[in-house]
């Protein structure tokens, strides 16, 4: 079983060592990417899977027992997650082998895409705070050179913002790793949540203190409101195979980082909840009023995944409740809307990326006529669109059903009308896209439809094709992943299993 | 002692934000290089700071004696010394390509991706 563990980070390793042997052949790191990505997926599938069966598991490695050695620990949290990872990891990869141009393909677009699916599936695997700081790092500077890859001048503009505000977020999330041990001891996020609930007894403004820190870190990570801006300055600058997969994932990891560690370590941080709730509530109207003034497709798409970081962050911000069914409906609406989420936003990008291949451009003003052109992407288009806006029977709408329905047991009666709003706002927003794109008829002198860059055309629609099946399906029978929810959201709730997988269920005096 | 080590840290602190908000983008990564020593010299000061007592294991005991020098923060400034070296590299070639590219170093005439 702790071999499952260790695969979701051994293989994009390994896939990442073999592409840099093959430097100098482009094809054979195609290859390796989709199979590489291919492994990823099946492995994440089995440790999802034994996870459901038999709750969370953790490996020591080394065999040093926690908290003195490194632990790997899943959840169903963490495995839902890193099976996410996989499936777009895979979508991608796939995706790429058309999308990416030649160009970059041979400087090292796909072993740069192995590292950063391993920092991802580490970041989410990782029971320690220090080696979650490494694990951020590595996908950080994977992304960095992914979004700075090519070199063209909106890449150059946007890599620089990107890179200042997340060396900031590490450099406050070190701060934070540092007053934590110097506080406790001890670095195991098992082992942290027991001393600082004692801690918490004794120096309240201490933990206050550094549970800030932690906020401020991983809120610029995830891209909450007000911490948002380095996010649409650079996510629509590379090509679309990079920016879907930061779309998909990089903020996700952030709002991981944050149910994790003030679900786990900061198990009743009452005034944290109570300031995420109007976190939750601006990040939400914010993204979706940046998008309603944009008219390029990515650009409207990466205010929408803010919009959306809104919708989790309020899942956890319900802890604030007094009630224990309010706070659990929170956290299993957070997870499933995340899971939901991922699909969707990477299939948009993707999507995205198709209609550039068509026309040639992203302005969405010297775009139009794709319904006549390309009505199946019209179709395509329409199941992730609807989905994102909330319409049923699609994943979109009982992401916020279970979340306005938790809102609303909670009587949070301003952040559900804010939640209705950004809803229906997002649905302007893809209907400004659709009318567009796909509806009003293609501007004179745009160049007309662009036949030559059909090439390659299958290899981009797979994943989508694949994605909205996907999207569809949660949308038809979302009792299953709402079943995980719960058991997902059980296990937040009530951390005992998380500790007695790591070995602490009894707390160990400090070293 | 750890009143001096305090206030260096408070120093590096600001002089990494004031460099930050400089429109030059060299005087930017300069502010994340101090940002970064900020981060590491706190991580390190709050370890513990203990005079002359290395973690040594006298030969027949199993621990060492109580009142050692934590040897932990050091491993983590260590690795987090690698990683901010790796991302300071990285940043100073970034600047120079987005020099090279958009032809200015004052970052307010970098405006071509927001809005």
């Amino acid at each position: 079983v702790s071999t499952l563990l260790v695969l979701p980070v051994l293989i994009p390793l390994l896939s990442a060592a073999a592409s840099l042997v093959a430097w100098r052949s482009e094809r054979v790191q195609r290859g390796v990417g989709v199979a590489g990505t291919g492994a990823l997926l099946v492995a994440s599938l089995a440790l999802a899977d034994a996870v459901r069966r038999e709750g969370p598991i953790a490996a020591q490695m080394g065999d040093w027992p926690a908290p003195y050695g490194i632990t790997l620990v899943a959840d169903l949290l963490s495995a839902l997650m890193v099976a996410v990872t996989g499936l777009m990891g895979f979508a991608v990869a796939v995706y790429s082998t058309a999308e990416v141009d030649r160009g970059r393909r041979s400087f090292g677009f796909y072993p740069l895409l192995h590292v950063l699916l391993m920092g991802v599936c580490g970041a989410f695997l990782t029971g320690d705070l220090f080696n979650l700081y490494v694990s951020f790092e590595v996908m950080l500077i994977a992304s960095f050179v992914l979004l700075a890859l090519g070199g063209e001048r909106p890449q150059m503009e946007g890599a620089l913002k990107y890179v200042t505000l997340n060396l900031v977020s590490s450099a406050v999330f070190l701060a934070g790793v540092g007053l934590l041990y110097g506080m406790t001891g001890t670095l195991n996020m098992a082992h942290l949540s027991q001393r600082v609930a004692e801690l918490s007894a004794s120096h309240p403004h201490l933990v206050t203190a550094v549970a800030g820190l932690l906020l401020a870190s991983f809120g610029i990570k995830a891209g909450v409101f007000p911490l948002y801006f380095w996010l649409p300055s650079s996510y629509h600058t590379p090509p679309v195979s990079a920016s879907a997969i930061f779309a998909g994932l990089l903020t996700k990891v952030g709002v991981y980082a944050l149910i994790r560690i003030f679900t786990l370590v900061f198990a009743d941080a009452a005034s944290v909840y109570r300031l995420l709730l109007w976190v939750a509530g601006m990040t939400m109207l914010a993204g979706v009023l940046g998008a309603v003034s944009q008219f390029h497709f990515r650009r409207i798409l990466s205010f929408h995944i803010i919009s959306q970081i809104g919708y989790m962050v309020m899942g956890l911000a319900l802890l604030a409740s007094p009630s224990a069914a309010v706070r659990r409906l929170g956290l299993i609406a957070a997870v499933f809307y995340i899971v939901h989420h991922i699909v969707v936003k990477t299939n948009l990008f993707l999507i995205a990326g198709v209609v550039r291949r068509l026309r040639g451009t992203e302005e969405l003003k010297r775009t139009g006529g794709l319904l006549n052109d390309a009505p199946w992407l019209a179709a395509l288009f329409l199941v992730p669109a609807f989905s994102l806006a909330g319409i049923p029977p699609l994943s979109g709408f009982w992401a916020k059903l279970a979340m306005i329905r938790a809102g609303l047991e909670a009587e949070q009666w301003a952040l559900v009308a804010a939640a209705i709003a950004a809803g229906l706002l997002t649905l302007l927003s893809m209907i400004k896209i659709w009318n567009e794109a796909f509806w009003k008829p293609l501007p004179e002198g745009s160049g007309g439809p662009a036949t030559a860059g059909r090439a390659g055309l299958a290899a981009m629609l797979a994943p989508v094709v694949v994605l909205a099946i996907v999207t569809i399906l949660i949308g038809l029978f979302p009792q299953t992943l709402l079943g995980l929810a719960g058991q997902a959201g059980d296990q937040l709730l009530d951390s005992s299993a998380y500790l007695s997988a790591v070995g602490l269920a009894t707390g160990v005096a400090a070293p | 002692m750890l009143l001096i080590l305090a206030l260096v840290i408070g120093g590096l602190y600001a002089t990494a934000v004031y460099l930050m908000l400089r429109r030059n983008i060299v005087k930017l990564i300069f502010g994340l290089m101090v940002l970064a020593h900020a981060s590491n010299l706190l991580l390190f000061t709050v370890g513990g700071l203990v005079r002359g007592k290395p973690p040594l294991v006298p030969s027949g005991a199993t621990a060492p004696p109580p009142g050692v020098a934590d040897p932990f923060p050091e491993a983590l400034v260590l690795t987090a010394i690698v990683i901010s070296f790796a991302l300071t590299a990285f940043a100073a070639v970034l600047v120079k390509r987005v020099y090279k590219v958009t032809g200015t170093d004052d970052s307010d005439a970098l405006r071509m991706t927001d809005s």
